[in-house]
């Protein structure tokens, strides 16, 4: 006991709260820890009775214990495919013109406010879009190059704000060393900028595509099928991916095609946490080997 | 005026000089002070002991980086706030260990307040910015509350300047009354001591000559300590001044003689500015 | 003399012109290629807004827009035809209002304890998993919510109905809680330090400093992640869509099936709906409502956490 030991009722009160106050913001922030464990239990509990090469081989069936998820996952690595094909270079052109070239006019800074707006557009808008253009318009009807491209719009904005942040990172040292050789800007940037900020893009650039592999609404929109029993050939064929297949499951009323929607989501999952862990790992190492 | 014996001790020993003859009661006292960031890391303060006497000023002086502002941080424990740090030695405030197990830091830095360098009022009104301390710690509510929110203003010498917008923001006043607000701030509390990091280096000369003026007003009634790396600012201000170089208190006395008559002749160079 | 002889040949100077014209047409010819691609966002935002406005000015020739914006029912696939969006813009804010009570104090708490008490292990530990929530498909979510929050609702509630607007809601707000938690600890992280030691140096304790002095000062950019993740909750659309149900209801209760603008867009688009036909014309016309209103929320939210941005740099 001495005149420091902060014994007054006040503040004995006040400390209370303050361990109140601790306790719950831990208990809130570890909720979220806690839902994701039950999440995952929930799935694996019901979904690993299913899961067997079985499952894996197989077209969707009506009889669940028929069903598989063959199409789905072909037709999954067809969008993405396609999607990574058209959107990474459009995306990192634009990431580039954005960092390098564009002037400090009125036009860069509408692509930018638009590009920001861009990224907060429902998903399902984007489904739209492709419905209108790339399904009527440009008569894709409801295929393959249909879906991707779609997929291709919503994850632009993804791509471009992560290639920019790379970019950016990128010091301004290593760019007018190499102008003091006398190289033009479209040589410095192939060069030097690009290869330094290639791992950050890739990291942005999975992260998209692992998005892609997730989004349902807009494939709903544009016509995914979600009977198949065949497996697509080419770009202009009808397709099925992962995520529609889940829904289709998940939305029957008979519990045995939940536990197939769930078995689904462990491959949709799995798939997603490779490619995660992918960019985690490409993220971690270049910090590590940065000399700045 | 100086005991010999300290002559004596601080030839030898210069980090520890603890005899100095105060002309107050003592106060604070730093007890063998060794402090580092990490435990890995390199000490920043090697054994540092000195007394702080009672309604005076001192002031710590000393080239940038030499531990100034992390000794002052150390006496109301806003080192806290940095995880791992290590520290060994005791800041005693009036024979209390202020990191004992029974000590709580809140009370601490409630009787021990603190200025800090930028001046940071709280983005609330004027009124509020002094109010809430007092509030928080139920020294005050009501028409009293009121009455010290200008109490202290008038301490500050603040409250003709704001007399009639003290429901306007604090962020919106200038650099100096910024801080004349955080001293009316920490006023408020009424504690025994405040600590004074750097107060005026982020203000114009004439805001920090009206602070000059304040701390002599403000000596009265509190003991104050305040770390200035402007050494006509400790001559002008200050009764007893503190050199510190590289974590070492190299020289402590009485203002007059440390800047007239220094006993080292590291602090010698310092105050004549041959370094620093 | 020697140095004339030296001098480069007529011949050499225009190889080297045609050299450099050559370079600088490849060095202006990337710069337009480049800007090509950039301009391919801006024709999506246009194509956007052509596409909703074309198929919606076709639909308001045939309904009212009063009729659309104040009607109390929406039965457009069926006789007698009706077709007031307020349902489906009802079923959608009880969503909203629902999934924010869920995110809201979650997401706060969370980030709280991300800036202002754990230690920098945890939240090191703690911000990927709140991205791996985040980054879980929408239809995960909404498997989840039919086969496990339902049923759970459903045993404490024995009035809950299959589909359920509650259970929706409380998915969402699972899926936008990372978002709320990860923009409100940016924004408390913003808050300069020396604030808090002004608040600590006057005997406050972690609480009041958390509560009343970051949190008022970060209180815009609080604001901004409250809105950006209603936005979130508005366009969300498979988890609703599995678990609210597709019954347009204007109601709120949220133990009945209800009906978002997002299900009715799906349930649309599960069928086969021949273009032209008004059931078509539907769909953009609760698209345009949709963009419409996420793109007011996302405008405002990116403004003010602008603002609250520049204060603090």
């Amino acid at each position: 006991m001495n005149a420091l030991s902060g014994d007054s009722p006040g503040l004995q009160r006040r400390r209370r709260m303050d361990r109140a106050f601790r306790v719950l913001c831990t208990t809130m922030a570890w909720t979220s820890v806690l839902i994701l464990a039950i999440l995952l239990l929930d799935i694996i509990r019901n979904g690993t009775q299913w899961l067997d090469l079985q499952f894996l081989q197989s077209f969707s069936s009506r009889f669940a214990h028929k069903a598989g998820i063959y199409a789905a996952l072909v037709g999954s690595v067809w969008l993405v495919g396609l999607t990574a094909v058209m959107a990474i270079p459009v995306g990192v052109a634009t990431a580039v013109y954005l960092e390098e070239y564009s002037p400090k006019n009125r036009l860069s800074r509408f692509i930018e406010v638009n590009i920001a707006n861009l990224a907060g557009v429902p998903s399902i808008v984007y489904g739209m879009l492709g419905l209108a253009i790339f399904v009527r318009a440009f008569g894709f009807g409801h295929s393959i190059l249909a879906g991707a491209a779609t997929l291709s719009l919503l994850i632009l904005p993804v791509i471009i704000i992560a290639s920019r942040e790379a970019i950016r990172a990128v010091p301004q040292s290593l760019r007018h060393g190499s102008y003091a050789l006398g190289a033009t800007q479209w040589q410095t940037i192939r060069a030097h900028v690009l290869p330094v900020a290639t791992p950050g893009i890739i990291t942005g650039v999975i992260l998209s595509l692992s998005r892609a592999i997730g989004e349902t609404a807009p494939l709903v929109i544009v016509g995914a099928a979600t009977y198949v029993a065949f497996l697509p050939e080419g770009p202009l064929d009808n397709f099925t991916a992962l995520p529609i297949q889940i829904f289709n499951w998940a939305a029957r009323p008979q519990p045995d095609f939940h536990d197939l929607a769930a078995a689904g989501i462990i491959v949709l999952l799995a798939v997603l946490f490779v490619m995660n862990g992918t960019a985690a790992l490409i993220r971690f190492r270049t910090q590590r080997n940065r000399p700045w | 005026m100086v005991d010999p014996r300290s002559l004596a001790t601080t030839e030898e020993a210069p980090s520890s000089s603890t005899d100095v003859e105060l002309d107050s009661p003592t106060i604070l006292e730093a007890r063998g002070i060794r402090f580092a960031y990490s435990a890995e890391g390199p000490d920043v303060l090697h054994g540092i002991s000195m007394e702080i006497p009672e309604n005076r000023i001192t002031a710590i002086i000393g080239p940038s980086g030499c531990g100034k502002s992390t000794l002052l941080r150390l006496f109301n424990r806003m080192n806290d706030f940095i995880p791992g740090t290590d520290l060994r030695g005791e800041i005693l405030y009036r024979g209390v260990n202020v990191y004992g197990n029974e000590v709580d830091p809140v009370e601490v830095r409630r009787r021990i307040g603190m200025v800090f360098q930028k001046p940071n009022p709280f983005p609330k009104s004027i009124a509020e910015n002094i109010a809430w301390g007092p509030k928080i710690n139920g020294l005050d509510s009501g028409a009293s509350l009121d009455e010290r929110v200008r109490r202290s203003l008038e301490q500050a010498s603040l409250l003709d300047e704001v007399i009639d917008r003290l429901d306007a923001p604090g962020t919106a006043l200038s650099g100096g009354q910024q801080q004349r607000l955080c001293i009316a701030r920490a006023i408020a509390m009424e504690p025994e001591v405040i600590l004074m990091d750097e107060p005026c280096s982020a203000l114009d000369p004439v805001s920090t000559m009206r602070i000059e003026d304040l701390l002599f007003e403000l000596k009265k009634q509190y003991t104050i300590v305040i770390v200035t790396h402007n050494m006509q600012q400790a001559a002008r201000v200050s009764d007893y001044t503190a050199f510190l170089e590289n974590g070492h208190l190299i020289e402590y006395g009485e203002t007059n003689q440390v800047f007239t008559n220094p006993r080292q002749q590291r602090t010698e160079e310092y105050v004549t500015g041959r370094f620093g | 003399m020697q140095e004339i002889a030296s001098a480069p040949s007529l011949e050499t100077i225009r190889a080297g012109l045609r050299k450099r014209r050559l370079r600088d047409w490849r060095e202006s010819g990337v710069g337009s290629l480049l800007l090509v691609c950039a301009l391919v966002s801006v024709l999506t935002t246009i194509g956007v807004i052509a596409v909703l406005s074309v198929e919606t000015f076709s639909f308001f020739r045939e309904v009212s827009v009063a009729d659309f914006l104040f009607g109390t029912r929406w039965t457009p696939l069926l006789e007698p035809r009706s077709f007031g969006v307020l349902p489906l813009l009802g079923g959608t804010l009880l969503i909203v209002a629902g999934s924010s009570l869920v995110a809201i104090p979650l997401g706060l708490g969370s980030a709280l304890y991300l800036s202002e008490y754990s230690s920098a292990r945890t939240r090191n530990l703690l911000k990927p998993i709140l991205e791996v929530l985040a980054g879980i498909p929408t239809v995960v979510y909404g498997y989840f919510a039919l086969t496990f929050v339902t049923p759970i609702l459903q045993r404490v509630l024995p009035q809950t109905q299959v589909f359920n607007a509650a259970s929706g809601t409380i998915v969402v707000g699972i899926m936008i809680l990372p978002m709320v938690a990860s923009l409100c600890d940016d924004a408390f992280r913003a808050v300069p330090s020396t604030l808090r030691h002004g608040g600590y140096a006057l005997g406050a304790t972690r609480r009041e400093v958390s509560l009343q002095v970051v949190l008022p000062s970060a209180l815009s950019g609080v604001l901004a992640s409250f809105i950006l993740a209603a936005s979130r909750a508005i366009g969300e659309t498979m988890a609703v869509t599995l678990a609210a149900g597709a019954t347009p209801n204007l109601t709120l209760n949220p133990l009945e099936s209800i009906q978002t603008m997002t299900a009715y867009i799906v349930q649309v688009s599960l069928g086969d709906t021949p273009q032209g036909t008004i059931e078509y014309k539907t769909i953009f016309a609760v698209g345009s409502l949709l963009f419409l209103i996420t793109l007011a929320m996302n405008l405002l939210g990116h403004r003010i956490l602008r603002r609250f941005q520049e204060v603090y740099e």
